[in-house]
């Protein structure tokens, strides 16, 4: 008996919903509601309070981070906590690189851009560096060893002063990037991060995704090149993670070094696995709630995280599979149950 | 060569810590196949009760012997107590759970210890130094070979090594000559079936998180005298000691106390050895070690490997 790494075990053939309409009504669709943030942004900059756009913002940033984890962690199930060292790769990519040189006008803008696919590529090579050699290992011990990553990478980045011409900060952090990021950048990659998630996840490729999350073993034979599906999960999750990385470099200004330690990681794994592991919907429900939270308990203080933590453990003891478990949001709970019936 | 000899006494002195940490995380892995990553804030909780009792001795005047007796054995009946009741009220409940949710669960019960050793309360967020309870001193000295320095050692090197070394024989006596110890060495090897023999699992259980809980009280108090009481403070000697386990092969008890020993000389070691403005590299060689083990050997030195059934 191998045991299932995926905490919600589930029938996945009842959930692949293929989409009815036309492949270019989505793409326009798509398009249109990025063109649409644009006015949106502007409207938003004028008339929100400072305060609350941030916190938008943050939980925008939240998305990104717990869908694209979702696609290791929840879809393929492999439990990574090294999150933070992808986003921790893209923040500093991203951020030296303004931090070096930042034209001002249209150009800015499109070296905001390019800087952020630049960030997001290197993130994905750290990706391919840690997926390759940690396949071997599974469950607690992959955490564990993605854990150490992390934490290497993060080392890397606090005892480094100047990488060539590019100001890296070293322990003291770095100071004085840009802010260039606003609503319009980060929910612009939201849509894009989401959108590619969803697809990955619900095509006939992404039935390969949960096939190895289910049995590795009767994945492979039935054919499914599992190395390549666990690889690829962990290169589109650092491509997103690190993208992130680098929206919140160019958002906050500063960055520390400090702040892409493992307790970040954790923070994004529970939004994962407290929104339901495998639920695309699930992660961006938890980022919201997760984001927002600790702001409202603001009134308790001192008290606040541990009520946090008090809800995760709470969350963990009455509802194991999360809040929608591996379903998404829409699905009504009959879905669920043959394939219970099933499991 | 002193200051080698000088490194390598630090080192096992580190690496002794560890251990006691070490023993904690593998017993509960034998048994539980499980994680804890509340096991470093059972540490950093042993340091908060050992400073409470610390400062109780140095109010009332009690000698220092006495007061070492107290301050130690006051962490780990607190500790054990807390070890118990995270067992029974955390993961009890998710016994027949998927190993990610009972992880999970960990991971949360380690945040709120952090959170509730911040509320200014329970202890604050600032770190506090360790009352005057032992005067850290030079206790003797020695030559190595032909050289002008000697080599400096501390009553505090002397009674972190003679505790480590004490209480491990304790529990090795413990795992291996009594009825406890048996029950914990079935429950490890297999759970229904030592269940089948009769053994009572759940206390069984509930003993392990209590043993392991004592011994990184004792291994918190030990780093309070030499550094300082933090609630984070548990963060990193944790995941430190569960690379140690990792190390000398997750599940075994001699493989945590040679590999924590191993760890610590390492660390120390390459500390030593890099050359100066690079030292802070060396606080990521213990990760270095654990990707190294787990892709070449990923039983550990002293592990037994298992073959997976399809």
């Amino acid at each position: 008996m191998t045991t299932s790494a995926a905490p919600t075990p589930s029938s996945s053939a009842s959930h692949v919903v293929r989409p009815r309409l036309p492949i270019w009504v989505i793409n326009l669709t798509i398009t249109l509601l990025i063109v649409a943030l644009f006015p949106l942004d502007r409207l938003l900059e004028r008339f929100m309070d400072e305060y609350y756009l941030r916190v938008v913002i943050l939980i925008g940033l939240n998305i990104i981070l717990a869908t694209s984890l979702n696609l290791i962690n929840g879809i393929t199930g492999q439990f990574s906590l090294g999150h933070a060292g992808f986003m921790a790769v893209g923040a500093y990519v991203t951020g030296a690189a303004l931090h070096h040189y930042n034209p001002a006008g249209v150009a800015g803008q499109a070296m905001l851009l390019a800087m952020l696919v630049l960030g997001g590529i290197v993130a994905a090579i750290a990706g391919l560096a840690i997926g390759i050699p940690t396949l071997r290992l599974r469950g607690d011990y992959l955490a564990i060893a993605t854990l150490g990553f992390g934490e290497i990478i993060y080392t890397l980045i606090n005892a480094t002063d100047q990488i060539g011409p590019f100001e890296i900060g070293g322990a003291s952090g770095l100071h004085g990037i840009p802010i260039v990021t606003n609503f319009f950048w980060t929910f612009a990659w939201v849509v894009v991060c989401v959108v590619c998630v969803w697809r990955l996840a619900y095509s006939t490729k992404g039935l390969a995704f949960r096939a190895v999350r289910e049995d590795e073993i009767a994945a492979a034979a039935m054919g499914v090149d599992t190395t390549f599906f666990k690889v690829a999960a962990f290169v589109i999750g650092a491509f997103f993670a690190g993208v992130a990385g680098g929206l919140l470099a160019t958002y906050d200004g500063n960055l520390a070094p400090e702040s892409f330690r493992f307790t970040r990681s954790i923070e994004i794994v529970v939004m994962v696995v407290l929104g339901g592991s495998g639920s695309i919907t699930g992660s961006i429900l938890a980022a919201v709630v997760l984001t927002f939270a600790p702001e409202v308990l603001r009134t308790f203080a001192d008290w606040r995280m541990v009520i946090y933590s008090l809800a995760l453990i709470g969350t963990m003891l009455l509802r194991p599979a999360g809040l929608l478990g591996s379903r998404e949001i829409w699905w009504a709970k009959r879905r669920q149950g043959p394939a219970k019936a099933m499991a | 060569m002193q200051d080698l000899v000088h490194q390598i006494i630090i080192g096992l002195s580190i690496g002794a810590t560890y251990a006691l940490i070490a023993l904690g995380y593998t017993m509960v892995y034998g048994v539980l196949r499980l994680i804890n990553f509340a096991h470093g804030e059972v540490y950093m909780a042993g340091a908060v009760v050992g400073w409470y009792l610390a400062h109780a001795v140095v109010r009332f005047h009690l000698p220092p012997w006495l007061g070492l007796v107290i301050v130690f054995g006051g962490a780990m009946i607190a500790c054990a107590i807390l070890g118990f009741l995270i067992e029974f009220l955390a993961y009890r409940p998710l016994r027949n759970s998927p190993r990610l949710v009972v992880l999970i669960t960990a991971i949360g019960v380690s945040l709120l210890l952090q959170n509730l050793a911040q509320i200014n309360g329970v202890f604050g967020p600032t770190p506090r130094s360790f009352p005057n309870l032992l005067e850290v001193r030079t206790v003797f000295t020695f030559h190595v070979g032909h050289t002008a320095e000697p080599v400096p050692i501390t009553n505090l090197d002397i009674l972190s090594l003679a505790l480590s070394v004490l209480l491990m024989v304790v529990m090795t006596w413990i795992v291996l000559k009594t009825k406890v110890g048996l029950a914990l060495r079935a429950v490890s090897h297999r759970v229904d079936t030592a269940a089948l023999m009769g053994v009572n699992t759940d206390r069984t259980i509930s003993w392990t998180f209590m043993f392991g809980s004592a011994l990184a009280a004792v291994a918190g108090v030990l780093d309070a005298i030499r550094y300082d009481v933090r609630p984070l403070m548990g963060l990193m000697p944790g995941l430190k000691a569960f690379i140690a386990a990792v190390l000398g092969g997750i599940g075994s008890i001699p493989g945590a106390l040679v590999g924590a020993l191993l760890l610590g000389l390492v660390e120390t070691l390459t500390k030593y050895y890099l050359p100066p403005g690079y030292t802070e590299y060396a606080d990521g060689i213990a990760f270095v070690v654990l990707i190294l083990i787990l892709l070449f050997k990923p039983s550990g030195l002293l592990g037994r490997a298992t073959r997976e059934k399809v």
